[in-house]
């Protein structure tokens, strides 16, 4: 258990995917002007990473990695060179799923996420979350562990920009810095406080 | 080939004119965490240029036979294939950078660039100048990311592509390395540094004051 608590909290805090990894940068800059967006966002970066990263755990071990297809009766199969192309579908597949079913069965929450999922499809952060999962050889429930961590952590990272950036908005910038310059300067300093963290360990 | 107008234009107007890291705010994600030292950056740059422009190229020559409602899928599959064949290249040829670079060739699939100038520029103009627009980015994207890593590399290290050029405190010479350098949120300040040089030399790149 201590194993997982540990784990969780590197995700969220140490490796986080937004601040360490500049996973996500685009909309992440791009969606950050309001707190609240920005949660909305943050929120079904989690759905998503959540249910994205254990699934392509699924995948790789039973299909994609050397000799996984041993089940099928093809032990010497080695299909890891179709990773990329896999991985970018079972996150578009999974995507459009959850917005349907979102919008059968939870049609308010479906209102509050629906037009932030098909931005997700193309954020870096996914993506990024399925491969490290896959380069750092997770079992399932650790994939499941990472997933909603590096999630969780994306969130409180957009979360507090956003934050920072409607105080900004009274702020008397420079000309050439206002908008995208102070964004990336404050998103650098957020991220030097997130770095004080790498000393924690349970 | 007369280099007219248009095709320079295309070609080099993204290095300064409409940077697509300052300018257009795109493909910043995957790249920063690259450039901590020139050579893993140079190898990205030439990577990010070849799958823009090969991918503008194949988008732009099927762009009349493509559904508009399955476009995204069908531009994801030739981005993600040009990917798998840089990947496969990097692991044959350069397999020490491509342990270092990681998961940042994959990510290349879900960079921005690639995916808005397939969607912006491909998809309306013709396979050569889509061609040429595709190199154009890159070399932008480029411009940005070999600036940023030779200051981290210079300052932080004290070498550029792993050769000492500054001799460190720690070895007997006189250079202290800045620490801040190395850590990943220094990419973030040179960048924003960037943006505001770029921006005071172009004045009309700054944006309008929220009201």
């Amino acid at each position: 258990m201590e194993h997982y608590i540990s784990m969780f909290i590197r995700a969220v805090f140490i490796e986080n995917l937004a601040l360490s990894f500049f996973l996500g940068m685009c909309t992440f800059l791009a969606v950050s002007k309001k707190v609240t967006t920005a949660f909305g966002l943050g929120i079904a970066v989690i759905v998503v990473l959540g249910l994205a990263v254990p699934a392509g755990n699924i995948v790789n071990t039973y299909i994609l990695s050397p000799g996984a297809l041993a089940w099928a009766g093809f032990p010497d199969a080695d299909l890891s060179f179709l990773r990329f192309l896999t991985f970018i579908g079972i996150i578009a597949a999974l995507v459009q799923v959850l917005e349907m079913a979102l919008d059968k069965f939870l049609p308010s929450l479906y209102n509050a996420l629906g037009i932030f999922l098909p931005l997700i499809t193309v954020n870096c952060a996914i993506f990024g979350g399925v491969l490290f999962m896959v380069e750092r050889d997770y079992n399932f429930a650790e994939s499941v562990v990472y997933g909603v961590g590096s999630g969780v952590g994306w969130a409180l990272a957009i979360t507090l920009l956003a934050a920072v950036r409607e105080k900004l908005k009274y702020a008397d910038i420079p000309d050439g810095l206002r908008g995208l310059g102070i964004t990336f300067i404050s998103t650098g300093l957020i991220g030097l406080g997130f770095m004080s963290f790498s000393g924690v360990s349970l | 080939m007369a280099l007219s107008k248009d095709v320079k234009k295309t070609l080099f107007g993204p290095i300064l004119d409409n940077n697509p890291i300052a300018l257009q705010i795109l493909g910043v994600c995957s790249a920063l965490a690259v450039t901590s030292s020139l050579d893993k950056t140079l190898v990205m740059c030439i990577a990010l240029t070849f799958v823009t422009a090969m991918s503008n190229l194949f988008i732009s020559l099927i762009r009349n036979h493509i559904p508009s409602s399955v476009r995204i899928i069908v531009q994801m599959t030739i981005i993600a294939s040009l990917v798998i064949v840089v990947d496969q290249l990097l692991q044959a040829f350069a397999y020490s950078i491509a342990q270092e670079l990681s998961v940042f060739v994959g990510l290349i699939i879900t960079n921005c660039i690639v995916m808005g100038r397939a969607e912006a520029f491909a998809m309306k103009e013709k396979p050569g100048l889509s061609f040429l627009d595709g190199i154009g980015n890159g070399l932008g994207y480029s411009a940005v990311l070999l600036c940023v890593g030779f200051i981290r590399e210079l300052f932080g290290s004290g070498s550029l592509f792993g050769y000492q050029i500054m001799q460190l405190a720690t070895e007997g010479g006189w250079f202290t390395p800045v620490g801040l350098l190395v850590m990943p949120p220094s990419a973030f300040f040179i960048i924003g540094g960037l943006i505001w040089g770029l921006r005071t030399l172009r004045p009309e790149q700054v944006e309008a004051k929220e009201s």
